[in-house]
């Protein structure tokens, strides 16, 4: 209990470390307002588990919580059962979106051929591995190295998915390396990033122009504490408790203007709905609680 | 004889008993360059040159269910490039037995439901089995030995030319070889048992130990690992059991069953009659049903389930004794027939007039006079099994495999396609999401999606076998009364024929 209530804060106060004045801890650190947001040391994306923000303590504490829990990511009935139920129905809108955008063929098997794709903070690799089986050309990135290690490992089991690339490293690395690629999934990564503004801006950086940018998170409303919070972590234990931070959950309309200041244009959304009676997970209008976005970069921009 | 009974006996369902024989030898084909069959010398050669042939799917049991798989992956565009292993010693699978339209029909025959016609359609295979002896019914007459009620259903009652097709077993069995030889689907056919069968279940930290003491079958390290009866194996991504009541791979993959044996074997054998026959006749009787069914130009069918000691008797004495019996069993013996009541008890449901159906102004008809035996006599002992779940990681149970019922409504099979249906629709889904056709979130829908319907069409076999087995007077009067409101509400006869043809998968009544 006591070490839930330790990360608990940890995780409070990750989002604040970067910034210089203790005194905009008060005050919201995550206005999306003209005001300009504090700015911070370092723009890395901060992810919880990156190993550059915070203090050596902190760190293993953050790695030791996600290592602790990272064999168990490809075992279908483990901590990571919800994210293995929600990841068809994931697949299904990204299917749809990107066979409509990149105009291939929807009945095809392989519709993602010649693709390059990069899926951040893919963890062991439950999005990337089914990218690559429909063709494309995967990059994962994730900044807990166990992760990478475990994703390597059961990538390797399936000739398919052993092209794969994976690399330990951050969406900010690449940027500064010059790669692009013509899709970039962040899926269930922004709501766990110090600085979402700059996480987009680098999103935006990685995507080819004329490409696409698929983000998704939780919004941040009352019926998203009521079930991603406290019915998840709390009741069902669906995830381990102190996973996620409302405060730091985005509303539809906020992703949107950071991703379009970051010169990427949202144009479709949707929703995912769990039915508890068949225990599925459903694509729907309703973006309440868990939802994704499509936007793609113009082709004029840079 | 005994062998072909014992084996045939793991593989009996609804009025069909596909051919299962021991054949472990290897079946050469000359000149198919459309079915790729592997001898023995080529796959020793594989297993030095330290290549195990890896597959997508293998299915064990090459039956009408296994082979009704393979026929609708091969039809659809997201699974026909999945390369495929059907496994089953039955030399019949080599495509080098051919049917002959001069033979008496094949005792084992199937009765297959609209719904399975459609889906055997959709997959190009039904033109194959229109080509060989077929026939199509429109009537069938249900009644019972105490002669107080009958039903009459008549496909137009539900504006449908037929109520459902007969056909022998091995015409349905080609017809899908045939469809499948027809595309180009990368099928391997392994005519051999499964002796055992290695999952890879192991969680992530045991695969890393693994890693260092690995050999090369890296990329094998998420496949089921096959081992076949002249020792060499294959890999695949998913294992299908379609092998029957038997099922070596139900057993090896540690699916448990539930179920009992009824005290009831079945007899089936072939019959002549002198005029056409377009209605299928099932009567109750106090040991269980008789059920003669058409099977094309003067040909029937008969299937008669009785007791295990009347059942031997009756399969060793004369032919003519034998056909004695069976006319006395469809017509005067055990009790009087049912009274047509066009008058009496029509008046009771006159407020439907409006809605009345074509059979309920048929009256009663006695079955055609049986003139001949035409092919021998086959016992099959009775079971009902069904397996706790049907799926577990890269393994999943269809057909027989995973449940056996009575053949009572000729379900058995129709079952199976709809199950072999379902499953291809969820491993082209799953294939259109990149998922690991292995993954058991994914072989769970499948069973989400067939579970129920089978269960339930159990459950009302069930209780049928059940309350036919009493004789007892009110219980007897109660029946009789099913029997007329099943004939003469019409919402209720419909509804009983559109759950038999497989329209609907849950017998509500509204």
């Amino acid at each position: 209990m006591a070490l839930n209530v330790t990360i608990h804060r940890i995780l409070r106060h990750r989002r604040f470390l970067n910034s210089a004045n203790s005194t905009l801890h008060l005050t919201n650190t995550r206005c999306f307002s003209h005001a300009p947001s504090p700015s911070p040391s370092q723009s890395s994306k901060a992810n919880d588990k990156d190993p550059h923000s915070g203090s050596s303590s902190l760190k293993d504490n953050e790695l030791a919580k996600f290592a602790a829990i990272s064999d168990t990511w490809w075992d279908s009935e483990g901590p990571f059962k919800p994210l293995h139920l929600m990841n068809p129905t994931r697949l299904a809108f990204i299917r749809s979106t990107l066979c409509r955008h990149f105009k291939r063929d929807p009945y095809s098997t392989r519709p993602f051929e010649r693709l390059k794709i990069v899926d951040v903070g893919c963890g062991g690799g439950i999005l990337s591995e089914p990218l690559a089986r429909l063709g494309a050309t995967v990059t994962g990135v994730d900044a807990v190295e166990k992760n990478i290690k475990i994703a390597r490992l059961h990538a390797d089991l399936d000739p398919t998915t052993s092209t794969i690339e994976y690399c330990c490293t951050t969406a900010e690395k690449l940027v500064e390396e010059g790669r692009t690629f013509d899709a970039v999934m962040a899926l269930e990564v922004i709501e766990h990033v110090a600085n979402p503004e700059e996480f987009c801006k680098s999103l935006a950086a990685l995507t080819n122009p004329d490409g696409a940018t698929v983000v998704s998170t939780i919004n941040r409303s009352m019926r998203a504490y009521a079930t991603a919070i406290v019915a998840a972590e709390y009741i069902l234990h669906w995830l381990p408790k102190g996973t996620h931070q409302w405060s730091s959950f985005l509303t539809p309309e906020e992703l949107a203007m950071i991703l379009h200041r970051a010169g990427i244009n949202v144009e479709e959304m949707a929703g995912f709905v769990y039915n508890p009676l068949t225990g599925r997970w459903l694509l729907s209008d309703d973006i309440s609680v868990n939802f994704i976005a499509f936007a793609t970069k113009s082709q004029n921009a840079i | 004889m005994n062998r072909l009974v014992k084996k045939s006996v793991s593989n009996f369902f609804a009025f069909k008993i596909p051919t299962k024989s021991l054949c472990t030898g290897v079946v050469k084909v000359p000149g198919s360059n459309v079915a790729e069959i592997l001898n023995e010398n080529e796959k020793k050669e594989n297993t030095t040159s330290n290549s195990i042939q890896q597959y997508d799917i293998a299915i064990v049991g090459g039956g009408l269910v296994g082979m009704a798989l393979a026929s609708f992956l091969a039809s659809m565009p997201m699974t026909k490039q999945l390369s495929v292993a059907i496994i089953d010693s039955n030399p019949a699978l080599s495509g080098s037995m051919s049917i002959k339209k001069e033979d008496p029909p094949d005792p084992r025959v199937s009765t297959v439901t609209p719904a399975t016609i459609s889906f055997m359609k959709d997959a190009g295979a039904w033109k194959y089995v229109e080509q060989n002896r077929h026939a199509y019914f429109d009537k069938m007459q249900v009644w019972d030995y105490t002669g107080l009620g009958y039903a009459r259903y008549n496909a137009r009652d539900v504006n449908k030319d037929f109520l459902g097709c007969v056909a022998e077993n091995k015409v349905l069995h080609s017809a899908l070889l045939s469809c499948i030889q027809d595309s180009d689907f990368k099928r391997t056919i392994y005519p051999l048992r499964l002796n055992s069968m290695t999952l890879n279940r192991s969680s992530m930290s045991v695969v890393e130990e693994n890693m260092s003491s690995r050999e090369s079958s890296s990329a094998q390290g998420q496949c089921a690992r096959l081992q076949l009866s002249d020792g060499n194996s294959i890999y695949a991504k998913l294992v299908v059991g379609a092998d029957g009541g038997k099922s070596r791979v139900r057993e090896l993959a540690g699916f448990k069953t539930t179920g009992w044996n009824y005290s009831q074997n079945a007899i089936i054998c072939t019959v002549e009659h002198p005029s056409e026959n377009r209605c299928a006749w099932q009567r109750f009787l106090p040991t269980g049903p008789i059920a003669l069914l058409p099977i094309g130009d003067k040909f029937s069918n008969i299937v008669w389930t009785m007791s295990p000691t009347e059942s031997n008797q009756r399969k060793s004495i004369a032919e003519e004794e034998f056909l004695k019996d069976v006319n006395s069993a469809l017509d005067y013996g055990y009790g009087p027939h049912p009274t047509s009541s066009l008058s009496g008890t029509q008046d009771l449901f006159s407020w439907f007039q409006m809605d009345t159906t074509v059979s309920a102004n048929e009256s009663f008809e006695v079955p055609p006079k049986i003139t001949k035996l035409v092919s021998e006599r086959m016992v099959f002992p009775l079971s009902l099994r069904h397996a706790n779940s049907y799926a577990s990681k890269r393994v999943v149970l269809i057909g027989d495999a995973a449940h056996t019922v009575h053949p009572l409504a000729g379900q058995g099979v129709n079952l199976g396609f709809g199950d072999a249906y379902s499953l291809s629709r969820v491993i082209a889904e799953g294939i259109a999401l990149g998922t690991d056709i292995g993954e058991v979130n994914l072989l769970k829908k499948y069973e989400a999606e067939r579970k129920p319907a089978n269960i339930s069409m159990m459950a009302i076999l069930e209780s049928f076998q059940k309350a036919y087995s009493v004789d007892f007077g009110p219980f007897n009067i109660l029946r009789a009364a099913a029997f007329h409101g099943a004939n003469y509400i019409p919402p209720l006869k419909r509804t009983i024929i559109s759950y038999a043809s497989g329209e609907q998968n849950f017998p509500v009544f509204l």
